[in-house]
């Protein structure tokens, strides 16, 4: 088993932190993990993209050029990232400001409303959560819930954690967006 | 007990394993890629727990100095920077390896020159490796490629440093700073205590105690007779450093046609570009400097052997391959590829650069 992923947005959109709650799943289901972040002067509205690895084995690189899924979230990630899905790979992406839509045939591409799907829920902080949901879904390696919950676990202090029932069900809306 | 695994960025599992090494102080100054040093040494506040000072010095030029003076009392202390903080450092280095002072030193590289960029480099080889101060000097320089190494790499960098009595550097970039993995962390040993250093450091500026003859810890002597004396016993050090530390790790080099030398998370991409040749029946066999000074001169002379070229692979313009090229002499082909300024290279273009500078030249 080996996912090798990208997720693209603004910055601010949660990127990074919803990278880094998939990385502590797959860490909490023993997968060897890496995190790599594109770090820049970049801040609220720049771009921001993670690359995210998860496999059995120890993995080599961190960073990639090709990739089994691309969550893109905004025009400019479709642009630059769309056309570096591995043939046979996924591409997710929101379709919120989307005028350029993809048209690759040699992948699988699911279109996501995840910010009405957000809305739905209440809380637009949870706008990465229901992303992630969709990303859970499309991903050939099932990663059980219960790790991802531990992963939340980790990844949020302490005093958020109040929160996990929230996030559980922005990635069970999200998931619901996505049927692979 | 049971090992504690963590997912954390290279720059704060630098922070931990300093706390748990029982490091007694870390002077610094921010700079990206590298802040989260300092930033989760604040966040810990070790001095609550184990008594490690930590200390934003008022510039990096400050903080070296800090270092040079807890070193010349027998403390464990360290500093971290990045390539222009670590360029101001080197007057304080090369006063340190004078006066033969255990002392360790990281830089999370970034592209140069100048300011430059804040994305990574490998840029500072030559400084790390072949002085960077002034004088005939060495540091004992580790090249992590894991954020488990840049864990493991703190408790080694002290214990060479204290073991000889000689500055250590970690040399990584910006990749390995600022990248999470899982990381096991050491178990927690405590400072050692006044005694205790008292006997590992008899040479410490540490008071006499009305004990023993006084300590001078200098890199000043007027007199070029002893001065070339103190010379010597350093280059003699040097001579044991290399015997006993060269350390390199190798993958699939016996069985390939072609050799890949890298260093660092370049490594590591190699490594992919490596599989990624593998499956169109390409050959390639890595060999991954650990320590880059001392150089493993004799591992790479042994691994070209019978080998048809070797491409060095670097986040510079070409430094480390001047090493490759001296260990192998002009026994088979060695070429760069580097990208620069910041600019990471994809396995796919280190295969294609293998392609175009080695096999099909």
């Amino acid at each position: 088993m080996k996912e090798e992923i990208i997720i693209a947005g603004f910055g601010g959109q949660g990127v990074l932190s919803m990278g880094k709650i998939l990385a502590y799943s797959g860490l909490m289901d023993d997968k060897e993990v890496t995190w790599m972040p594109s770090y820049g002067p970049e801040q609220r509205g720049g771009t921001a993209n993670v690359t995210v690895i998860l496999s059995d084995k120890k993995i080599s690189s961190p960073v990639l050029d090709k990739y089994d899924i691309v969550v893109a979230l905004n025009q400019q990630s479709l642009d630059k990232f769309a056309p570096r899905v591995k043939p046979g790979g996924t591409l997710i992406y929101d379709t919120n400001g989307i005028h350029n839509h993809p048209t690759r045939t040699d992948i699988s591409i699911y279109p996501i409303d995840a910010m009405t799907a957000t809305l739905e829920i209440g809380n637009s902080k949870a706008y990465n959560m229901v992303v992630m949901g969709a990303l859970l879904n499309a991903m050939d390696y099932k990663l059980p819930m219960e790790n991802v919950i531990k992963g939340l676990k980790k990844s949020l202090p302490e005093r958020h954690h109040k929160l996990i029932p929230l996030n559980e069900q922005a990635i069970e809306k999200g998931k619901s967006l996505l049927q692979a | 007990m049971k090992e504690e695994i963590r997912l954390m960025k290279g720059n704060e599992a630098i922070a931990h394993a300093a706390i748990r090494y029982g490091c007694d102080g870390y002077f610094g100054y921010p700079i990206t890629p590298q802040s989260e040093v300092l930033e989760t040494l604040e966040e810990l506040m070790p001095w609550e727990t184990t008594g490690m000072v930590v200390l934003q010095a008022e510039s990096e030029v400050a903080a070296i100095n800090m270092v040079y003076g807890g070193a010349a009392t027998g403390k464990a202390v360290m500093t971290s920077s990045s390539s222009p903080g670590v360029s101001l450092k080197q007057e304080g280095i090369s006063y340190i390896a004078a006066a033969s002072l255990p002392a360790l030193i990281l830089n999370v590289m970034r592209g140069g020159p100048g300011l430059g960029t804040i994305q990574p480099s490998q840029a500072d080889y030559f400084q790390a490796t072949k002085g960077g101060g002034h004088g005939d000097y060495h540091l004992i320089v580790l090249a992590p490629s894991t954020v488990q190494e840049m864990v493991d790499f703190v408790g080694l960098g002290f214990d060479l440093a204290f073991k000889y009595t000689n500055p250590c550097m970690i040399l990584a970039d910006g990749i390995v700073g600022q990248m999470m993995e899982k990381v096991v962390l050491p178990e927690p040993r405590p400072r050692r205590t006044d005694e205790e250093i008292r006997k590992q450091c008899p040479w410490a500026a540490n008071g006499r105690l009305g004990g023993r003859k006084r300590n001078v810890i200098t890199s000043l002597e007027l007199e070029p007779a002893k001065m070339e004396v103190i010379n010597h016993q350093l280059q003699e050090r040097y001579r044991t450093i290399e015997q006993n530390e060269t350390r390199w790790e190798e993958i699939d080099v016996e069985g390939a046609d072609y050799l890949i030398v890298a260093f660092g998370s370049i490594a590591r991409i190699s490594d992919k570009a490596r599989e990624i040749a593998a499956e169109e029946g390409i050959k390639v066999g890595i060999v991954r400097p650990i320590t880059l000074w001392p150089f493993p001169t004799e591992a790479v002379a042994h691994a070209a052997q019978g080998k048809k070229g070797i491409l060095v692979v670097e986040l510079n313009a070409g430094q480390m391959i001047e090493d490759v090229r001296l260990a192998v002499h002009d026994s088979l082909p060695v070429e760069h590829f580097g990208r620069l300024g910041g600019i990471i290279p994809s396995p796919e273009e280190v295969v294609n650069a293998l392609k175009e500078k080695i096999i099909n030249r």
